[in-house]
């Protein structure tokens, strides 16, 4: 799912997703459902656990693991891997899908 | 909500030369010299290898906190580390509103007290920060949603603050531009702050820094915090791209980059960035004296002395350290904007930018002490950070200087996660995003 990354993105226009199901399309067709690293902790974890997985976040200056939600499409729950400066978007999962390192941003 | 006394300044003279008293007089004076009297507004001191209080960040917040911990807290050994220039970060790219017409109540006490400081600040500070409070007016288009600003107004009342209902008549008299029979969203009324309105951003940085310098804190521009150095669970200062700088307290006053300064010292905060548009459009006669807000969508409004419109809406809603926005927020703007003045249409839009936010969990700030000794965070301002800049600085600076939270502040603290005292205005959970 390179689509996005193989053209020209767009720096301030609007974002492009590859959803895998329907194509490249724009982010209004999309709802951000946020941070797709954190993991629900086991029931038995402590509490310390439980309040990181509900309120601390990584917040990356960087590559970012998240959640899209297609509504607009497909309605399936997407993972993508945006750059959260250049906006660059290098990856489209499915939710059980686990992606590859990303290396650099290729956008300047 | 009175403050507490001033102590006397330190006994060491100023260090450095003053830029004098501004006055009217002297404006007239420097005019007949060729104004060659004027002094730099702050020093650019050579930075002491350690201080009392390190305060990364030299934007609004930090350079308050460094004032009012001068000013009111007697401590002067203070640096203030900016990573650019003064005034070009978010205390210059927001859209310089100030009020305190909130929804909860320890939210209203403490914007409340930061509206008495604003105004107070031209005269404490010695500068014409233009503090302008023209009213700002929230307006409904629903029954419920009249209902719910009522009892907002209700609550401010109990707590002494002004707020006053307005009829559809009153605000037609207010804002004779505005569209209020348009058929999809009818204005009902509004809801109005008379002291609420706007202040000019960058005098608010120059003032502060200028009346901070005077009282002897470095500020040392084009300083860039590069690691944050620890000691077991103490932090004892700050690695820069001229050095280490040590210090007893380092205090974090970069919101819209907490999570990355913090992540220097080994801490993970309850805070997402998130991007925040602004729009200015091209000078027009005088068309709008209030700060109007749009109450069916996402659009505020005032106008600069300039006579530019400025004015702005929500996050864009996904993670972002990029200082710009994408296109649909805009489109959401301006159709809001135009259904609300539709004679603003033509209105040529001649700027617009994006500042990256602090956005909290609970969407409210955090001024607190921090998991790490001497480490202090004043952060987590979602876009209300503007207005707080005058009771961010105060109670950050009475966070330093007594150890102990400001009352008004205390319930900011970073603990309130864990203990399920989140403050979250418009109730919607832990989701960034959704704020």
């Amino acid at each position: 799912m390179n689509a996005a990354s193989a053209r020209s993105p767009t720096r301030t226009e609007m974002l492009r997703i590859p959803c895998p199901w329907c194509g490249e399309r724009d982010e209004i067709e999309f709802r951000y459902r946020g941070d797709a690293t954190v993991q629900r902790p086991p029931p038995d974890a402590a509490m310390e656990a439980y309040v990181a997985y509900v309120y601390a976040r990584d917040n990356p200056h960087g590559w970012h693991l998240e959640w899209w939600l297609h509504t607009g499409g497909c309605r399936r729950l997407l993972k993508v891997v945006r750059h959260t400066l250049t906006h660059e978007i290098r990856e489209v999962l499915a939710p059980e899908q686990w992606p590859q390192e990303p290396g650099e941003s290729q956008v300047p | 909500m009175s403050l507490p006394p001033t102590p006397a300044p330190p006994g060491a003279p100023a260090r450095r030369p003053s830029s004098g008293r501004y006055s009217a007089l002297r404006l007239f004076a420097e005019g007949l010299r060729g104004q060659r009297g004027w002094r730099r507004a702050w020093a650019r001191p050579t930075p002491r290898p350690e201080y009392q209080v390190v305060i990364v960040g030299g934007g609004g917040h930090g350079l308050a906190t460094a004032f009012y911990l001068a000013h009111e807290f007697g401590i002067t050994d203070v640096a203030v580390l900016e990573r650019g220039p003064i005034g070009l970060g978010n205390v210059g790219r927001n859209t310089t509103i100030v009020r305190s017409n909130y929804f909860q109540a320890p939210n209203i006490r403490f914007y409340e007290f930061s509206l008495k400081l604003w105004e107070g600040l031209e005269r404490s500070l010695n500068f014409n920060a233009m503090v302008s409070q023209r009213g700002t007016l929230n307006l409904f288009h629903t029954e419920a949603q009249r209902d719910l600003f009522t009892r907002r107004a209700n609550q401010m009342r109990l707590l002494g603050v002004d707020a006053v209902a307005v009829d559809r008549e009153e605000v037609r008299r207010l804002v004779p531009l505005a569209d209020l029979d348009n058929g999809r969203y009818p204005v009902l009324g509004g809801f109005l702050q008379p002291r609420g309105g706007t202040v000019r951003h960058d005098a608010v940085a120059w003032g502060y820094a200028r009346a901070a310098s005077e009282h002897g804190v470095d500020i040392l521009e084009h300083s860039e915090v590069t690691g944050i150095r620890r000691e077991g669970e103490r932090v004892t200062g700050v690695e820069t791209r001229d050095g280490f700088i040590g210090a007893r307290t380092v205090c974090l006053a970069v919101a819209g980059h907490s999570s990355r300064l913090a992540g220097m010292a080994g801490l993970r905060l309850p805070i997402e960035s998130h991007v925040l548009q602004a729009f200015v459009s091209e000078a027009l006669k005088p068309v709008i004296d209030v700060v109007l807000t749009y109450g069916a969508g996402h659009f505020y409004v005032s106008q600069s002395d300039k006579g530019g419109l400025v004015f702005g809406g929500a996050i864009d809603g996904y993670n972002t350290y990029g200082q710009r926005g994408t296109l649909p927020m805009a489109e959401e703007v301006a159709a809001s904007a135009v259904t609300l003045l539709p004679a603003l249409a033509r209105v040529k839009v001649l700027r617009q930018w994006g500042g990256v936010m602090d956005m909290s969990m609970d969407g409210s700030p955090i001024i607190s002490h921090t998991p790490l000794a001497g480490l202090v965070l004043n952060g987590g301002w979602c876009y209300g950070g503007f207005k707080a800049i005058p009771a961010g600085g105060f109670t950050t600076a009475h966070l330093i200087a007594r150890g102990t939270a400001h009352p008004l502040a205390a319930h900011l603290d970073l603990a309130r996660f864990a203990q399920g005292r989140t403050i979250d205005e418009r109730g919607v959970g832990p989701f960034p995003y959704a704020h």
